[in-house]
């Protein structure tokens, strides 16, 4: 028995270095290897709701739901978008850091809300993003 | 503890424990508070000692009903999906590495504190129908993890301290 606990403890150590290795090499990626996008696409339930660049300063009002009981207010704001108030039991979508690079999301789980930066080509209709 | 009404007291007193948990969860400030969605999954101690005490049949029926009454206690039925799909999968890791030998009941933990942020954010995937989650899956595999060697220690604590003839 007593020879048993090392190796069991040795195959933890091997077991929790490589989650954290898994992860650090994601987080380095996710967060230093990525361009910074120029638009927010918000989806609900996974259809689109709306795109807006951020260039641009703005305050957007997301009602959902039945009855659009739910409510998430998206602000953009220096070039990073995040969200201000929500009316998510859990408020994660809100203690969430600003957004601006490609790829990256915001995500509201409780009232499907997704908020997405994307790196749209810019000589492409710009007339469309609002 | 072979007597049946006995044990269905005693896995009452469990579920009873697990929601305890899930409140001071729900109280305590953020953990990690630069970090959204990040839930020690308290709770899962009773999951752990249930595991290496009573086996995975009485752990999965008090992970259940436990899962079941915090969502509709503090959650929403988005909520109890997510908690059913993280619940089970890391349940199932767990027994499944538990028979295995191959690690102690810390490692065990570890990895059913990860796959139980798996889970849900596998469930997240499906419902939400997008795949941009990649940021939280970094983020919930360092918090799974640390969340899972407490859970761990506290667990083996647990086993090791409260008398076999107990419980
Ligand atoms: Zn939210």
């Amino acid at each position: 028995m007593k020879k048993e606990i090392p190796k069991k403890h040795r195959n933890d150590i091997i077991l929790i270095a490589c989650v954290l290795l898994v992860a650090a090499v994601g987080f380095v990626y996710l967060n230093f290897f990525r361009s910074e996008g120029n638009t927010v696409t918000v989806t609900v339930d996974g259809t689109e709701y709306g795109v807006y660049s951020l260039s641009e300063n703005r305050t957007e009002d997301i009602y959902t739901g039945g009855d659009n009981q739910h409510h998430n207010r998206l602000v953009i704001k220096d070039g990073k978008a995040y969200m201000e108030t929500a009316s998510c039991p859990d408020g994660i979508c809100v203690a969430h850091k600003p957004v601006f690079r490609d790829g990256e999301s915001i995500i509201c789980l409780p009232n499907r809300v997704v908020v997405t930066v994307d790196l749209a080509d810019e000589t492409e209709t710009p007339d469309i993003i609002m | 503890m072979k007597n049946k009404s006995k044990s269905v007291a005693f896995a009452g007193i469990c579920v009873a424990l697990a929601l305890i948990l899930a409140y001071i969860e729900v109280l305590l400030p953020p953990l990690f508070s630069a970090v959204p969605g990040i839930k020690m999954g308290l709770p899962n101690i009773i999951i752990v000692f249930l595991l290496y005490r009573r086996g995975p049949v009485f752990a999965g029926i008090v992970s259940l009903l436990r899962i079941l009454l915090v969502s509709m206690l503090f959650g929403n039925v988005m909520a109890l999906l997510y908690s059913l799909a993280g619940g089970i999968l890391s349940l199932a890791v767990m027994v499944i590495l538990k028979k295995l030998n191959a690690l102690s009941p810390v490692g065990v933990s570890v990895a059913g504190g990860v796959t139980h942020n798996v889970g849900q954010i596998m469930m997240a995937v499906l419902l939400l129908d997008t795949v941009q989650i990649g940021y939280y899956l970094v983020v919930l595999a360092i918090t799974g993890t640390i969340a899972g060697i407490v859970i761990g220690l506290c667990g083996v604590l647990l086993v090791k301290r409260i008398p076999q003839k107990l419980i």
